[in-house]
């Protein structure tokens, strides 16, 4: 056990490496950071004596490999819009991405269970075929328009909820949080459902097939001619088995969401990572984009670590085949 | 402060003042740094002088009146003695003296900042007593006074309280104090800054002047999207936006709760050409380059339907234009600035005097992300064009590599706009017309115009003193250009605000809100 975390540990920096390799080859293609700094009306020499300042000269790699090298020691170097430190900068929108990513996470998991659970039992009711026609629109439509239809809808119209940002938060801390206050709750709505529409309707359409699918077998039959209650069958038996594929997909729909928040963040101006890294591009703010491109890998790489740690607790098959194996 | 506190502090100042309100402001834009000395970029400027003022400072209709200091007088061409305003205190409740304007000139002089433009030819502040400065110049100066409303003052003492001497440096890996914490003179206390989210003001009730308006409390948020401004703007969120999507402007108009205050922004579009290199680049025309004769650059000027493209394209928010400064900077006047009105016949007529009389093709760069509708324009002109066989290759980037190829002088024809950050017209010839040398000199001439007279106009209005004598090579420099068509100056930028019925504000042509003018009843 201990061995295999430790491998997906190993793999996961080579992951990173490889996404910082790639993100800085990249940048010179986004433009010259120094012209933004200096604005319109520098002289050559100030922007040669910054870009040096700055080692801005040297080709990718010596760059990449400085970065590298500050980075494993946390040292992010400084935001070249903000004049901060680029850890700083992060930190303090971690709180914002975090909270609405779980919210988003939380909401798509539970509606799309409930919801799939439903359809896949009353294939034929009215309310089956409306949900299957809402979770089409989730899946076709792109985020931002959901968000600026929400935004007209709730914000503009009905004049319910606020149109953007994070309402007041409440310092826990060094993390901020929405979820004390009226206002921070009432804000977190039309962002989080935005987000977390698409996964919705994903996991909604994914349990529903697989419970479709369990429902025909075997031992789902043999369990009623045990004379088993409906509850029991439904989701003793059949929900509990269509886990393992539902697992996966939101687990690997979890990474999406976080990195995937940058269009919510910027229709609703949530000041979160993603909105940060948004601007850092606007301004070819390096070493922002690259720690930004590093987390997210990271997230995305614990994230699927944790995916593989649950198969075990969910299927017990994977620990027998295992000891087997080992044996 | 907490959220909490900050309502608290809100109710009470409710209660100090009769007309107290608050005002709910959104842009674009974030800013970058609390710190006064060391970025040079709009926003933070706009925002900052809530609480930094400096010495001068700009009227509502753009001339300077005293600030910090109340009176200056010229001992020599190169000497000019300040006299600082006696009273006046920092948020921290310390005096300001003419140590921290010694001290602000040598922390704004920093190589790590990028705000020295802005006290340019000062070589050195003096201190003479407590309340009197004397400014010694490289050179005479006529445009000193206007320049130093943007050098703003900071407390010695503060600043090496909180070890804040130096700006931000860029491999430094402290944090310096005062880019996050401010204590200015001016007419509102810097509350709270939440990046990305929003920069709280009170009002400072012991500061010299008076309000007009009577707004004490600002909340700017910065909104990034267009769609959710205009959204935060119409659901009653904020009370005023200043920058507005254009295609939303008209419907804005239409809103019974809101209303839009017109007005210009100092910043003229127009198209710029290469006319030093011997062949152009993209261009089907080999072995000469046909920017080299001025019959093919008024041929391009006379060709522009400048009305369509206000109409069309701008959606009435554009002012036509004929020379390359906008109303509003010193050196405008409406006489010369009458745009051509389109002329295809007269345009094909030129081409052919000059040889060119079936056309010819050539590469057109823009931006497109920069300027209002900026890759419209270009395809309008495009169009515009190919009615008198000129063929333009348009290509449309972002602005981050778009710049980058124009500064290497990698192209034929490229769309630029151009703004007066000193209000004054010389700051455009000298940036864009005067022959490219090393520093401001033609720092942005990307076509690499070269004409004697305009360099000499140029480099006399630098230093010239008599009011009278400038304005007339002023004029003449802003003709000169016009006639030889160096340009293709398009229009100049109109910026709408718009904001609740209940806002009374004071427009400005940089994007520059004051809240001091501002009326929420």
């Amino acid at each position: 056990m201990l061995a295999f975390i430790l491998r997906r540990l190993a793999q996961a920096v080579l992951v990173m490496l490889a996404v910082g390799l790639i993100a800085f080859s990249l940048f010179r293609f986004v433009g010259d950071p120094v012209l933004f700094m200096l604005g319109q009306d520098s002289t050559p020499d100030d922007r040669e004596r910054i870009t040096r300042l700055l080692g801005l000269d040297q080709p990718f790699y010596v760059q990449y490999a400085k970065f590298v090298g500050r980075a494993v020691q946390g040292e992010f170097g400084l935001s070249l819009r903000q004049v901060q430190p680029v850890s700083k900068l992060f930190v303090e929108r971690l709180p914002a991405t975090l909270e609405l990513s779980f919210v988003a996470a939380t909401l798509a998991l539970v509606a799309g269970l409930t919801m799939g659970v439903y359809t896949a039992l009353r294939r034929n009711s009215w309310l089956t075929q409306f949900l299957l026609a809402v979770s089409l629109l989730g899946v076709s439509l792109p985020t931002f328009l959901i968000g600026i239809l929400l935004i007209l809808v709730f914000a503009v119209l009905l004049g319910w909820l606020p149109s953007f940002g994070r309402g007041e938060t409440v310092a826990i801390g060094w993390w901020s949080t929405g979820f004390l206050t009226w206002s921070g709750i009432k804000a977190l709505i039309l962002p989080s459902i935005t987000l977390g529409l698409f996964q919705m309707t994903l996991i909604q359409r994914l349990v529903r097939a697989e419970m479709l699918e369990v429902l025909r077998t075997d031992y789902i039959k043999f369990a009623r001619a045990r004379g088993l209650t409906d509850r029991a069958v439904h989701f003793g038996h059949a929900l509990k088995n269509t886990m393992v594929p539902v697992i996966t997909i939101t687990g690997l729909q979890l990474g999406a969401i976080i990195a995937f928040a940058i269009i919510t963040e910027t229709v609703f101006q949530w000041p979160g990572m993603g909105l940060l890294f948004i601007q850092a591009v606007d301004f070819a703010d390096v070493p922002v984009m690259a720690a930004y491109l590093c987390l997210i890998a990271l997230f995305f790489v614990v994230i699927n670590l944790v995916v593989d740690l649950l198969y075990y607790a969910v299927d017990p098959r994977l620990r027998i085949d295992r000891a087997i194996a080992t044996h | 402060m907490k959220p909490r506190h900050l309502l608290a502090a809100a109710l009470i100042a409710f209660a100090a003042t009769t007309h107290a309100a608050t005002l709910r402001w959104g842009a674009q834009n974030d800013i970058l740094t609390l710190d006064p000395h060391s970025q040079n970029h709009a926003t933070t400027s706009s925002i900052l002088q809530h609480t930094y003022e400096g010495l001068t400072r700009y009227t509502k209709t753009y001339a300077i009146e005293p600030a910090l200091a109340t009176s200056w007088q010229q001992i020599s061409a190169t000497e000019l003695r300040f006299t600082l305003r006696k009273g006046v205190k920092f948020h921290d409740g310390s005096p300001f003296t003419a140590d921290d304007v010694v001290f602000s000139y040598g922390r704004i002089m920093q190589p790590q900042g990028t705000m020295q433009v802005y006290v340019g030819s000062v070589k050195e502040v003096k201190k003479v007593d407590d309340h009197t400065v004397d400014f010694v110049l490289s050179g005479p100066n006529p445009v000193l006074l206007r320049n130093i409303a943007d050098f703003r003052i900071m407390s010695k003492a503060w600043s090496v309280k909180h070890k804040s001497e130096n700006v931000q440096n860029y491999v430094a890996k402290e944090e310096s104090y005062a880019s996050r914490n401010t204590n200015g003179t001016g007419p509102y206390i810097l509350k709270t800054w939440e990046p990305d989210k929003r920069v709280v003001f009170a009002a400072n009730p012991d500061w010299w002047d008076k309000r007009e308006g009577n707004v004490t409390e600002i909340v700017y948020t910065p909104i990034k999207a267009d769609a959710t401004r205009i959204a935060a703007l119409l659901s009653g969120d904020v009370d005023m936006v200043t920058d507005l999507p254009p295609q939303d402007v008209t419907r804005l108009r239409g809103e019974a709760k809101l209303k839009v205050l017109d007005g210009h922004e100092v910043r003229t579009i127009f198209i710029g050409m290469d006319q030093h290199s011997g062949e152009l680049k993209y261009s089907s025309v080999k072995g000469k380059n046909p920017f080299k004769d001025v019959r093919v650059r008024k041929a391009l000027n006379l060709a522009v339907d400048r009305e369509a493209i206000r109409r069309v394209t701008m959606r009435g928010l554009s002012i036509p234009a004929a020379i390359m400064v906008a109303p509003g900077v010193h050196g405008h006047s409406k006489d010369i600035d009458q745009a051509h009105a389109l002329d295809a016949g007269g345009a094909k007529k030129l081409l052919a005097e000059a040889g060119y009389g079936s056309g010819f093709e050539f590469g057109l760069d823009c931006p497109n992300n920069r300027y209002v509708n900026d890759e419209e324009i270009c395809q309008a002109l495009v169009g515009m064009w190919a009615r008198i066989g000129l063929k333009a290759k348009l290509n449309a980037q972002p602005m981050a590599t778009f710049i980058q190829k124009i500064q290497k002088f990698d192209h034929d024809a490229y769309m630029l706009g151009w703004g007066v950050v000193n209000f004054d017209a010389n700051y455009t010839l000298q940036s864009l017309v005067r022959t490219k040398t090393t520093g401001a000199d033609g720092s942005f001439n990307l076509g690499r115009i070269s004409d004697a007279r305009i360099d000499a106009l140029v480099d006399a209005i630098k230093t010239e003193l008599d009011v009278k004598k400038r304005d007339a090579m002023l004029r003449e420099g802003l003709v000169a250009t016009r006639d030889n068509y160096y340009y293709v100056p398009l229009h100049h930028q109109l910026r709408p605000w718009a904001m609740k019925k209940n806002v009374t504000a004071v427009h400005n042509a940089v994007d520059r809100h004051e809240s001091r003018y501002t009326r929420v009843d």
